[in-house]
């Protein structure tokens, strides 16, 4: 076995060093009873020639987006990913190491975690970010722990159904008490001001608003950071499509006090949706409040800048079951390609994908809305992300759509009741008005 | 061990010292010595009142969090905010600069609960043995 | 790190705290040379910003003039983002230079205890790259993706195989979320019979994580201490048990490396009182082939890919922590679950028992392709040969070190072993110094202060990846630095000095708090 360096011999000398016969003595320490059956019901091993074959082989029973016109989003965004951010982030100095234990012999890695949380930040426009968290999803769910952490006592978390379907199951998975959840139910798209009032009261310890939400539509929250700030609670902005913000308002800007976003879109593969990257930022009155790993700036023994890994006591390996999370660990390969994707990008570069993706959608928006059947159920603005409605079911209409290499989006029926004739359209620089336009002739053919 | 004879100690290696009715509340030398290098301190507000035996805040050092039981009850009448910018006072001067709370006491017999200097000595000396 | 012969050792011993091997039979020698090369101080990337400068090309807009302040009025940004702007040239220099102060896997020996720091096979990550798994989609119609549903449904078939379970869900992104996960279903099970109880019991050796995710549960803590020879004592468990545990944590082996040779006397205490077996999968590398929790009595365990399967670390992520259950907790699985029909493969998301969803999407899916693409090539026997290498490991290193250092507990161990600082405390040297001195010499250090039940605990997990001459290294200097502690000890307290940075002021760097620039 080739991950297996040991020689017979070799076997035979540390054996006579440890003062055991063979290898099967060292496990003595193993009751009989407890033993299993030593042959596994797994196949047998393969060399690296006939392993790749057969992965390939693999692959070829799925269909990449690249080869289809491909208009999915629903959380998971298609970007361009440079060359040099994929190769920089597989250097096996940055895929192999722990977790920064022993910062001496970690300043890149930890470096790297401190400018990643600079850059999301800046982006985000708060005053601190931990070094990553899982998933948007899991991070909106320890969002909403810290803040009923924060309001001491208060249980209750308002949520708009404009949160992603797949955030709000997690978020009730890992609360486990789903009566403590306030469901209130989308107004045209958007969070409906009267059920968000009446849902607001003493025992609220958050709401989270979503932005752009999963209908792709953005829209203003400050009033509702307002009443949320008045009512003693906190608001929790979380956010699928960072991208979004090299135009739009970001969530520090509008009253936020923690913001929670998915950073698949910055430089990671879609891959089927994971690995993910979870972004958790507060403002700095919470910052104890995090969980997390954090990293911060100090000096060595001879007074040179370093960067540690700090506060914390904050976590499960010393404060236990009083830890501000359970969690241990985060995804650091995935926040340094999201560092290196970010400063490729830039101050100036962000803000421009961000236009091209609004400009497309915009542009495809209009271009299929002006179709006979098809119309735009939410009058909203929206990012890179749209929901158009036809008289039939989406579902058909999505196939048909396949059938000639579209992949259309995704059918809004699969997560809300009713909308089964909605369908959910994302466009990124990916997508060329070429493929634009064959999306549009195609549906207004399969439409009628 | 340095713990002064005109104080009072609890078992969590609390300190108090009695003025008419306001008891001055630390941390002993042997606990800040124990906890190292102290980063951040958690009190209660002015005006919050604090329950014997109960905790009512929180040390952190690097590596080590250490909650701080009351050594007795009453009214929070004063904190030591300078320790929320230098925690490092606690390391520093514990009996002295590191005070962490003022209480006025809602029942001055819960002093005759708390070791004298003799007494925490020994404990210290048994606990660590 | 720098190949060397014996004979140009004395080449490097110029500075007196120079690191000098007293030799063993290696035939060849190698020396840390630290950050004594060409090493570059590198400023971060927003002192090297320069306005006007960018690292990316982005394609025309091929669609008509947009105007955002048009489209979206209020909300558009009235700054940009202050990101640092860099060329891609300046941007490639930064992460590489960063990367050259990094010790990884790849760069030498990494012993931490209970994480599993094995070598990572390179095919997986040239798999995981491949367009067709990484080009593709979530909701994607399931007939397009039947690829990657086949490689979900076949890990979980083999994860159970190997811990002798009923079922498993591969969407837990680490072994702390997977524990969550099988908790929510622990008390998602005793609800459905009535009562979701108050306790678990929780050994006083466990990994810190699991009394957190208990009490992120909902659940109270109540540690058993364990007996003298650092075993789990069934007395202690039967006299803590009663209906309102929901269950126990255990980890096996213990993360003293021993094997918990009372497991199924404990286990059948806590089902007796209607209780569960959590175990905690984070030293599965011991267990291959020899023992299957779920045959001893555990309901469920969580499965760290990246510690067992060789899935690489990432500096602390992305990994994979799947839960493999007993049949008693499969109808809890959180969703989606995937099904094969003939020879179709699907997702079924509508289970009403199931605790619901704890990923977005298909977890870390890419992270599960590399732990598949691992097993497959191992194998069955190539598996139960990782168990037999990475104990005859840390045997091989327990007897080579055990007359320097303290041995606290004396019981067999199996894939790590648990040493402490009792014996150079003598000499005013702790576990930290001697973990930092270790630097010197081109390892990475244990774990250190884990399990918290060992004074100054020092936790070695050599796994079974390394070669003899690369532990003789190890082990030479861990003896070399056991005599300097006692004739020089000042030298192992003020290392490190071969690194890019001496030690950290981390008390520094907690009070002044500077998370960001």
């Amino acid at each position: 076995m080739r991950y297996l360096p040991h020689t017979n011999e070799e076997i035979r000398k540390m054996l006579a060093v440890i003062g055991a016969k063979d290898v099967g003595d060292l496990f003595s320490s193993i009751p009989k009873d407890h033993r299993c059956n030593p042959e596994l019901n797994i196949p047998g091993g393969i060399s690296e020639q006939e392993l790749w074959a057969q992965m390939n082989s693999i692959a070829m029973k799925n269909r990449t987006l690249s080869c289809s016109a491909s208009f999915i989003g629903a959380g998971a965004y298609r970007h361009y990913i440079p060359a040099a951010v994929s190769e920089l982030a597989s250097r096996s100095e940055f895929t192999t190491p722990y977790t920064p234990y022993q910062p001496e012999i970690s300043q890149g890695t930890l470096q790297a975690m401190f400018e990643y949380q600079s850059q999301i930040c800046r982006l985000f426009d708060m005053d601190v970010s931990n070094a990553s968290h899982y998933s948007g999803a899991t991070a909106l769910a320890d969002a909403a722990l810290m803040a009923r952490r924060i309001s001491k006592g208060r249980k209750a978390i308002i949520v708009p159904d404009s949160v992603h379907p797949e955030y709000r199951r997690v978020l009730e998975s890992v609360l486990c008490d789903g009566d403590s959840i306030r469901l209130i139910p989308s107004s045209c798209g958007r969070v409906d001001r009267a059920k968000f009032a009446a849902a607001l009261d003493g025992d609220v310890a958050a709401a989270v608003v979503q932005f752009p939400n999963f209908f792709g539509i953005v829209e203003d929250f400050r009033d509702i950071a307002d009443s949320l700030h008045k009512a003693g609670a906190l608001l929790i902005a979380a956010t699928p499509e960072p991208i979004a913000f090299g135009i739009l308002t970001p969530p520090g800007s509008w009253g936020a006090d923690i913001a929670a976003g998915e950073g698949l879109s910055l430089g990671l593969p879609v891959s089927f949706g994971g690995p993910t990257l979870g972004i958790f930022t507060t403002r700095d009155q919470f910052t104890r409040q995090m969980p997390g790993r954090i990293c911060g700036k100090t000096i060595d023994a001879e007074g040179r800048e370093g960067y540690v890994l700090t506060l914390s006591t904050r976590e499960q390996h010393i404060r236990r079951e009083k830890a501000t999370s359970n969690i241990c660990s985060n995804q650091t390969l995935c926040a340094t390609t999201a560092a290196i994707y970010l400063s490729m990008l830039g101050k100036e570069g962000i803000r421009e994908l961000a236009n091209i993706n609004a400009a497309k959608a915009d542009y495809l928006k209009k271009t299929l809305s002006a179709i006979k059947g098809v119309s735009i159920p939410f009058e909203a603005r929206t990012f890179n992300e749209f929901v158009f409605e036809t008289a039939k079911p989406a579902a058909e209409l999505l196939a048909k759509l396949d059938a000639q290499g579209i992949i259309g989006g995704v059918d809004l029926g699969r997560f809300y009741p009713d909308t089964d004739q909605m369908i959910l359209v994302c466009v990124t620089e990916m997508n060329t008005r070429e493929e634009m336009d064959r999306y549009a002739q195609v549906l207004a053919q399969v439409v009628r | 061990m340095n713990a002064p004879d005109d104080l009072r100690y609890t078992k969590e290696h609390e300190w108090v010292k009695v003025e008419g009715n306001v008891a001055t509340i630390g941390i002993t030398d042997h606990a800040q010595s124990q906890l190292g290098d102290i980063v951040y301190v958690e009190f209660p507000g002015q005006g919050e009142t604090v329950t014997k035996s109960d905790s009512f805040g929180v040390v952190e050092s690097v590596k080590a969090v250490s909650d701080c039981y009351a050594p007795v009850s009453g009214k929070v009448v004063e904190v030591n905010d300078s320790l929320t910018d230098s925690p490092e006072t606690l390391n520093e001067d514990c009996y002295g600069e590191g005070w962490l709370l003022r209480v006025e006491m809602s029942d001055p017999a819960e002093i005759e609960d708390l070791m004298d200097q003799k007494q925490y000595i020994a404990f210290v000396a048994e606990e660590t043995a | 790190m720098e190949r060397r012969n014996s004979k140009s050792l004395s080449d490097t011993n110029q500075r007196t705290n120079e690191p000098t091997y007293q030799r063993t039979d290696s035939s060849y020698q190698r020396t840390a040379c630290g950050a004594t090369g060409l090493v570059l101080e590198e400023p971060t990337l927003f002192e090297q910003s320069v306005p006007g400068r960018r690292g990316i090309s982005l394609p025309a807009i091929d669609v008509p003039a947009f105007n955002p302040c048009e489209a979206f009025g209020d909300l558009v940004r009235d700054k940009a983002p202050e990101l640092p702007e860099l060329a891609e040239s300046d941007v490639a220099r930064h992460f590489t230079r960063l990367s050259t102060r990094n010790f990884s896997k790849d760069l030498g020996f990494y012993p931490l205890g209970s994480c599993t720091m094995k070598y990572n096979p390179k095919i997986a990550n040239k798999v995981a790259a491949m367009p067709g798994f990484a080009d593709t989609h979530p909701f994607q119609p399931l007939s397009s993706v039947q690829g990657n549903l086949r490689i979900c449904y076949e890990l979980e078939r083999w994860l159970c195989e190997i811990t002798g379970m009923n079922a498993a869900t591969l969407w837990p992104a680490a072994g702390s979320h997977g524990e969550l996960t099988g908790m929510l279903m622990i008390r998602a099970y005793h609800t459905a019979r009535g009562n979701p109880r108050s306790k678990v019991l929780i050994p006083d050796s466990a990994h810190g994580t699991n009394p957190a995710s208990a009490v992120t549960c909902h659940y109270d803590v109540v540690t058993v201490q364990s007996g003298p020879d650092g075993l789990l004592d069934p007395k202690a468990v039967a006299e803590a048990m009663d209906k309102e545990v929901a269950a126990i944590m255990i980890t096996n082996p213990n993360t003293l490396g021993v094997y918990e040779e009372n497991f199924k006397a404990v286990a059948d205490i806590v089902h007796a009182k209607g209780g569960l077996v959590y175990c905690d999968g984070a030293n599965l590398n011991a267990l291959m082939g020899f023992v299957k929790p779920g045959e001893i009595g555990a309901d469920a365990m969580h499965i760290n890919l990246h510690k067992t399967f060789g899935t690489p670390h990432g500096g602390g992520g992305p990994g994979a922590g799947p839960v493999a259950v007993s049949r008693a907790l499969e109808p809890y699985l959180p969703m989606p679950r995937i099904a094969k029909n003939g020879d179709n493969y699907t997702t079924i998301s509508d289970k009403p028992e199931s605790i619901g969803r704890i990923n977005t999407f298909f977890g870390n899916f890419g992270v599960l392709l590399r732990a598949y693409v691992y097993i497959r090539e191992l194998g069955a026997e190539g598996l139960v040969g990782v168990t037999k290498m990475a104990t005859l490991n840390a045997n091989y290193v327990k007897a080579r070190l055990k007359d320097a250092y303290d041995l606290p507990y004396s019981r067999p161990s199996l894939h790590e072993c648990v040493f402490s600082d009792k014996r150079q405390n003598a000499y005013g040297v702790k576990t930290l110094d001697i973990a930092k001195r270790l630097m010197d010499y081109g390892c990475h250090p244990p774990t250190i202060y884990f399990p918290l039940i060992v004074h100054g605990s020092i936790m070695i997990e050599p796994t079974e990846t390394e070669c003899k001459e690369l532990l003789d290294e190890f082990c030479d200097a861990m003896l070399t630095i056991a005599s300097e502690c006692e004739k020089t000890p000042e030298l192992v307290k003020n290392a490190p000095s071969r690194p890019f940075r001496r030690r950290l002021d981390e008390a520094k760097a907690a009070r002044d708090a500077v998370l960001k620039e």
